[in-house]
């Protein structure tokens, strides 16, 4: 196997591995760290296969990652849970060994899932497509699993990054101008959601998501 | 016949050798500790004035200790000797290879382990027995884990005898095993909890309420002590003999390479040299951590282990 090709295997582990970090991590500042690490290691990998196939728009992406996923974001999420006076709890629904399992069983199922897809593909970045999708379902379990409004977004900011991955290990990444909007999107949409962080504890006096359930209109 | 004398002496060296170094790694890794703790430390032989000390005191044992609790440490040292046998450290052509596989060398893990936690429970303190329930806890926790962990290179070089398999990884070409660096993650959490060291347990404290390893030992005097804390020296250098072997084994000699040799045992004594200070490293800035999160420690062992099988499966490498 070619060095980058061997290189891109090794991210696409790293990036599993900070996965499940985050799907074990107790603390929400340790959460953003690990955030900002996949997202760096996200955009290493985005220049090792600009580099190894020539493909020059995945520089300006890798660049734009960069920016945006290893900087900006990470920094809004650190002033966000300062402000919000939240830096150490993150309560799970389950406990965490079971999450685990749970997480196991799922990479196991993209793994199979991606199997057939990537005998059929030609890309260099083939077989890193199960551990692409795995990514994604496993930020999916820890929007789930999470009890907290901060959390919840850091794994939705983790699934973009996984869904990123699987881009760039299909296709080689999206077009530029698609890159641009999502890029943009995930921006938007974090700022939004900081606003709402605060209007939910203004509601509610916490960030327990579970208080929205009792949200009826009949109510009074 | 050449052959079989020459591995036979190649076996013997080095089952001397791991059984000779082993207290002075163990002192090599608290110098570090207390280096690292801004204390000047004991020094390196400092193992070895407690074993002599040890060895010349007169034995004490408790009026109802069945014969279980008199063999125990012969059992339990011996067991660690043959795991040290049977780890390749500077050559792959050891004679009792065949004897043991690296799914039996868990088995003689485990039976020392056995023999110990009987032994603490033999005499009928409370410390005996609480101490080997915490044990067994762990050790059930953590067995899977190791077994898990060697399935890995055990995958890549097709064959379960540890000679084999540090033949095949240390003479390939390099490539990049991102299922091993999963294997070594999870083989250093394992190392860690079986050996007693820090977030599973203080191998320092006499402190009722944390201590596991010391509160097996808790009745044990002079020549018994001495040979389980050899023991368990031996076992610490074995762990870390392992880890090189499996996850670091460049520098190991080629079987029957006889110039090779003097190189194989620098480069490996350097080798166990680091992993004593990096282990020194990770105990000093870690905190011990409560019993009952050993048990997410060792799963997150477990699932590392197994997130290596699968990425060896998926990747290929």
């Amino acid at each position: 196997m070619a060095i980058s090709a061997q290189l891109i295997n090794f991210m696409a582990a790293l990036l599993l591995l900070i996965a499940f970090a985050m799907l074990a991590q107790r603390r929400i500042l340790s959460l953003i760290y690990l955030f900002a690490w996949q997202g760096l290691v996200l955009a290493a990998n985005s220049v090792i296969v600009a580099y190894s196939t020539g493909q020059s728009h995945m520089y300006y992406s890798a660049l734009l990652t960069f920016a945006l996923k290893v900087i900006l974001l990470p920094w809004i999420l650190h002033r966000l849970i300062i402000k919000l006076d939240v830096r150490w709890d993150v309560e799970t629904l389950i406990n965490i060994p079971t999450i685990m399992l749970i997480g196991i069983a799922l990479v196991i199922f993209a793994f199979n899932l991606a199997l057939p897809i990537s005998q059929l593909a030609g890309t260099i970045t083939r077989s890193t497509l199960g551990i692409a999708m795995a990514i994604v379902l496993l930020s999916f379990l820890m929007m789930i699993t999470r009890r907290k409004a901060v959390p919840q977004v850091i794994g939705f900011l983790a699934m973009e990054n996984g869904l990123f991955f699987a881009a760039t290990s299909t296709t080689y990444g999206m077009p530029m101008i698609v890159e641009l909007g999502v890029a943009l999107d995930v921006l938007i949409g974090m700022l939004i959601l900081g606003i709402f962080f605060f209007q939910v504890r203004e509601a509610f006096d916490s960030l327990d998501l579970s208080h929205m359930e009792k949200l009826k209109e009949t109510d009074r | 016949m050449n052959d079989f004398l020459q591995s036979l002496l190649s076996q013997l060296s080095q089952t001397l050798l791991v059984i000779v170094l082993a207290p002075i790694m163990l002192g090599w890794v608290n110098q570090w500790r207390s280096w690292l703790q801004n204390r000047s430390g004991p020094g390196l032989l400092q193992p070895y004035r407690l074993l002599s000390k040890l060895f010349f005191k007169d034995a004490v044992l408790a009026k109802n200790a069945s014969p279980i609790f008199r063999i125990s440490p012969y059992i339990q040292f011996g067991c660690m000797v043959l795991a040290a046998s049977i780890v390749p450290i500077m050559q792959t052509n050891l004679a009792f290879s065949p004897a043991a596989d690296v799914i039996a060398l868990v088995g003689v893990f485990a039976l020392a382990r056995v023999f110990s936690s009987l032994a603490a429970m033999d005499i009928g303190t409370s410390f005996g027995t609480l101490g080997a329930r915490r044990e067994m806890l762990i050790a059930s926790l953590s067995e899977p884990a190791l077994l898990l962990v060697f399935f890995t290179p055990l995958l890549i070089a097709k064959s379960s005898s540890l000679n084999n398999i540090v033949a095949t990884l240390a003479h390939r070409d390099f490539a990049l095993y991102p299922s091993l660096a999963f294997a070594a993650v999870a083989f250093i959490m394992v190392l860690l909890a079986e050996n007693a060291r820090i977030p599973v347990d203080n191998p320092a404290t006499h402190l009722e309420l944390t201590m596991i390893h010391e509160a097996l030992i808790l009745e044990y005097s002079a020549r018994h002590l001495a040979l389980i804390e050899w023991a368990t020296a031996v076992k610490l250098t074995t762990y870390c003999a392992l880890g090189i072997a499996l996850f670091a084994p460049w520098g190991i000699a080629a079987s029957g390479d006889w110039e090779a040799l003097p190189g194989a045992l620098a480069v490996f004594v350097i080798k166990l040299a680091v992993a004593g200070a990096g282990l020194a490293a990770l105990e000093t800035v870690s905190a011990k951590m409560r019993i009952f999160r050993a048990p997410e420690f060792l799963g997150m062992a477990f699932l590392l282990a197994v997130l290596g099988m699968l990425t060896l499966l998926l990747l290929g490498a």
